[in-house]
């Protein structure tokens, strides 16, 4: 290896990254010294076990990295703004289309997506934490360790630059010999175990820690959309993980998987990775459909429409997305019967989405709505589904898929699922559960700001691009000509592209407003819930529920407000008992950071480096198995004063 | 200028307003009969969904407004209504219904665009080659080449052999019909004619690197009488390419625009088996074509590896393949 290639230098963006980068961690480490945080740090935050602080955390890590995304975005669209632009190098402009796609997926929609399982399944389902609390930990540290090696790749040894699926030959040593690949291999392994295990957990926490009497068919639609998803997380993470491992052999040891020469075969890779990738789409969209769910219910006082209609169309999705991979390649040229099946197999999968949002519209049916933040993400995700729906639908045509493949229709269809299904999905998540987690709401009049910036921000941002598309735009080219008549659509798309940026900007200001100003929640249900969540405080004790909740019915917590109303007796509630809980452990990080050690050994081929960093992760393995040591009880009277400090009796 | 604003205005509007486009909306203007059949579907699919989402979008406002929560509001309000067998099968069914449609048009097309044209004109074959970064283009019946443009006779099916030397890429001229990957070690065929004569875009669709966006090449249909003198002239005063031009042509880089007045005995055939194309089966059935790859040297480890003729001058790391093959075989 050679080590004059170490730091990524000659451009000013990246050494002004490297300033950036210098002075944040100076910053960081000088505030917390200065205020004597560090062991605040560690205790809280650094080795906590509870679902609720890493639900934080992944929050946090995953709004730093829609931030990197997002400037990705916008330098991409300042390149392409105007015909001959020199503002990137294609080397450069390749990298940021990489690291975009890359990061966004599996760096911020997937945290942000365990964000939200973190935040609210155990409380939504009566659980005083997770199945496996430290596994949950390790997850966390896996996913931030491996986000970590994977960003650093932009100052350190230079960035990814053959595309976010990393298609070879391309990303085989033969095409690119630097390190910009290992990183991407190792930075999605490292934080694909995390993934995994989440997934996991999250399967078995809701199979079998949901409160007495819930039975699967009265739970919440959201914890019936995460265990859809985690299903779907199990039979597709273990594919990414062989098929880069493969790709790993590849280019560590010099086999032949998939290289051009010596029998290798590269269109192996793109079905392989697709098997992953197209279920790894259902895995973030689906929550996001259970947000919806929980939204439009609670915000029309009304019972969800068709609750067995959406729970079967979520169980059909997640099977179906496991037959539409070779959609992502038509042109490949695999042959009418399989173009067929899969163009019909993509087609049909419309069906129970197109079923969901009949049934949300008919939640609202002779509901009383009121257009709170979290409503109206959901009201503005309806629209833009549909139509990302339809163009989805539009591309399934395999035939017609030979002219929108690799155009900038397709950029603008993706675009339009993701941020308007997911993204749209998670803020409204994130702004309808965010007083439960920190006891105060959002600011209304920046949100809305912020709600109107990005809206209009998309559409004028990726309407223009189906039209690009139509006009033969290919996406990843980092220049055009005057020739074709593509400039005025990109210059309006890249002031569409500043307006989601500033209405991002306008989100970060509303935090940090509404920390200091934020409306207090100090009744636990500021929006007349309908789930156990907000039975209990804002923010929850580190024990959620003081004692667990009996269910018998639906929208437990709203049956309990309406029998209130009603005057009905409530039954006599059980003696308070010592809470078992798991004990905070520093393994899960100490763990990830050896994790990380190898990574970056494998990324470099510094061999000791890497078996060092694996013998961490063994010692670490072994300490934890030999711990015996990992819980204790909160007592009785503890359980008192927590309670009568957000003012309940017990 | 005004038509051009106009036509601005309807591509915002896409994909609802599909006709009235000028002809920078490529896709949608089709001028061969692949691209046509695309074009017909395009339409088809777009106005199946509109059927769907603009009623539902619709629905939607009326809703949010006539149920939002206001005094006064006289609209029905039942908060524990969530149930109708009628409703539910009335929406389960309309999307069944759209897609069956469209799922018959689909396969409809799949296999019809799969199938060689039924036509009396003779087809002329054309070996596409995806190089880094640039086309080249060998014509085995004319025996020559060219790089970054390519000459078709208008109204003949033109079959189209595909492969790569270099990291994938898509062969697409959007207004004769879609795209289809080139890869190593693959030959793969698509049909496509142009009705008129004219000059057509055409470009790599799928990123292969460094200089992808240069990776362009203008299509040009001419009578068949002009593409023969074309080609004529072509042979006679152009320069041969060999092997080791060939090896040079593949080191990456751009490139003008070339032509080569012969070429390499099996060189495209060669091309597909040094990257694997021995390893693999092709299935082509090209009208009135035999499919070379099967049939050449290497592939019976007879020949395999041994330079001949124009190969001469090439690289030797190109012959790997094909010897690697052969000795495993034995």
């Amino acid at each position: 290896m050679d080590t004059s290639h170490f730091f990524v230098t000659g451009d000013p963006l990246i050494y002004g990254a490297d300033v950036a980068i210098v002075i944040t961690s100076v910053a960081i480490v000088f505030a917390l010294t200065y205020f004597k945080k560090w062991g605040w740090l560690w205790r809280e935050w650094i080795t906590t076990v509870d679902h609720k602080k890493i639900g934080i955390m992944y929050l946090i890590a995953s709004l730093l990295m829609l931030f990197r995304g997002g400037v990705d975005a916008l330098l991409m669209r300042a390149q392409l703004a105007l015909p001959n632009m020199k503002f990137l190098q294609a080397e450069h402009y390749n990298e940021i289309f990489t690291t975009h796609g890359t990061i966004m997926i599996l760096f911020m929609a997937m945290p942000m997506m365990f964000a939200l399982f973190n935040m609210v399944v155990p409380l939504q389902i009566g659980a005083r934490d997770v199945a496996y609390p430290f596994l949950n930990a390790v997850s966390f540290w896996l996913f931030f360790v491996g986000a970590m090696l994977f960003n650093l790749s932009f100052v350190i040894g230079g960035s990814p630059d053959a595309g976010w699926l990393s298609y070879p030959p391309l990303s085989e040593l033969s095409h690119s010999p630097g390190v910009g690949e290992n990183f991407y291999i190792w930075g999605i392994q490292i934080s694909g175990i995390g993934s995994l295990a989440t997934g996991i957990n999250f399967l078995v926490t809701i199979l079998k820690m949901r409160a007495p009497g819930m039975k699967l068919m009265q739970m919440p639609l959201f914890s019936w959309s995460v265990l859809a998803s985690c299903i779907t997380i199990i039979f597709a993470f273990p594919i990414l993980t062989v098929t880069l491992a493969l790709l790993f052999v590849d280019r560590f040891f010099g086999a032949h998987f998939f290289t051009m020469l010596d029998g290798g075969n590269p269109m192996m890779y793109v079905n392989l990775i697709w098997m992953w990738g197209h279920p790894e789409v259902y895995i973030v969209v689906l929550p996001a459909f259970g947000i919806y769910s929980e939204v439009v219910s609670t915000f029309a006082k009304k019972k969800i429409f068709g609750y067995k209609s959406m729970v079967f169309s979520m169980m059909i999705i997640s099977v179906l997305s496991f037959f539409t991979w070779a959609h992502h390649f038509f042109t490949m040229g695999a042959g009418a019967d399989v173009n067929a099946f899969f163009a019909i197999s993509t087609m049909a999968i419309g069906i129970p989405t197109g079923v969901k949002v009949f049934n949300w519209l008919f939640t609202l049916f002779r509901g009383r709505i009121t257009l709170s933040q979290p409503m109206l993400w959901t009201l503005a995700f309806v629209p833009c589904f549909a139509v990302g729906g339809a163009t989805g639908v539009m591309l399934a045509v395999a035939p017609a898929d030979y002219q929108y493949h690799n155009s900038y229709f397709l950029i603008a269809h993706f675009h339009q699922v993701l941020i308007g299904g997911v993204v749209f999905g998670y803020l409204a998540g994130i702004y309808y559960w965010w007083p439960k987690l920190f006891g105060f709401k959002l600011n209304e009049r920046l949100g809305r700001w912020a709600f109107w910036l990005w809206n209009i921000g998309f559409y004028v941002c990726f309407m223009p691009q189906y039209a690009l598309g139509f006009m033969g735009m290919t996406r990843r080219v980092y220049t055009y000509g005057w020739d074709m008549g593509w400039a005025p659509y990109n210059i309006v798309s890249s002031i569409g592209a500043v307006l989601m940026g500033a209405g991002f900007l306008f989100q970060v200001a509303q935090i940090v407003y509404s920390f200091k100003n934020g409306e207090k929640d100090t009744t636990g249900d500021p929006w007349n819930g309908r789930t156990l969540e907000w039975s209990i405080p804002s923010p929850p004790p580190v024990y959620n529920f003081a004692r667990i909740p009996e269910v018998t019915s639906a929208d437990a917590w709203w049956k309990r407000k309406q029998d209130r109303l009603a005057g009905k007796p409530e039954p006599e509630p059980a003696p308070l008992a010592p809470i078992h809980m798991p004990k905070n452990s520093g393994i899960p990080f100490i763990f990830a950071c050896f994790w990380f050690v190898a990574g970056f050994g494998f990324v470099f081929h510094w061999v000791w480096m890497a078996v060092a960093g694996l013998v961490g992760v063994g010692v670490c393995l072994l300490v934890r198995s030999f711990q015996y040591d990992t819980d204790y009880y909160i007592p009785v009277d503890e359980i008192k004063r927590t309670e009568a400090r957000s003012g309940r009796a017990v | 200028m005004n038509r051009r604003k106009w036509a601005g205005v309807a591509g915002l509007l896409l994909p609802l307003l599909l006709t009235g486009c000028d002809s920078r909306f490529v896709v949608l203007d089709p001028q061969g009969p692949v691209a046509q059949t695309q074009q017909k579907l395009i339409v088809i699919s777009a106005i199946l969904c509109a059927i769907v989402i603009i009623p539902v979008i619709a629905l939607l406002v009326f809703i949010v407004w006539r149920y939002r929560e206001k005094p006064g509001n006289k609209a029905p309000y039942r908060p524990d209504w969530a149930d109708s067998k009628a409703l539910e099968i009335v929406w389960w069914g309309i999307p069944i219904v759209i897609i069956g449609i469209l799922g018959f048009f689909t396969a409809r097309d799949t296999y019809a665009l799969a199938r060689p044209p039924v036509t009396d004109t003779k087809p002329i074959r054309i070996q596409v080659t995806s190089l880094d970064w640039k086309w080249l283009f060998q014509y085995p019946d004319q025996g020559i080449a060219t790089v970054n443009y390519v000459h078709i006779p208008a109204g003949v099916p033109v079959y189209f052999q595909l492969t790569s030397d270099a990291p994938m890429n898509s062969f697409w001229i959007p207004q004769l019909g879609g795209q289809e990957y080139t890869m190593p070690g693959m030959a793969m065929m698509l049909w496509l004619q142009a009705d008129k004569p004219g000059e057509y875009y055409g470009s790599g669709a799928n990123f292969s690197g460094r200089e992808f966006a240069h990776m362009r090449f203008r299509v040009i249909a001419e009578p068949q009488k002009d593409f023969n003198e074309w080609a004529a002239n072509i042979k006679r005063t152009s320069p041969a390419l060999t092997g080791a031009g060939y090896t040079e042509l593949s080191k990456p880089g751009t490139s003008e625009e070339k032509s080569f007045g012969s070429i390499p005995e099996d060189l495209y055939d060669r091309i597909v088996n040094k990257n694997g194309g021995i390893y693999m089966h092709h299935s082509e059935h090209g009208a009135g074509f035999d499919s070379d790859v099967h049939g050449i040297p290497g592939h019976d480890g007879s020949t395999g590896g041994s330079d001949s003729g124009g190969m001469s001058g090439m690289d030797h790391s190109m012959m790997h393949g094909a010897a690697g093959a052969a000795e495993r075989s034995d």
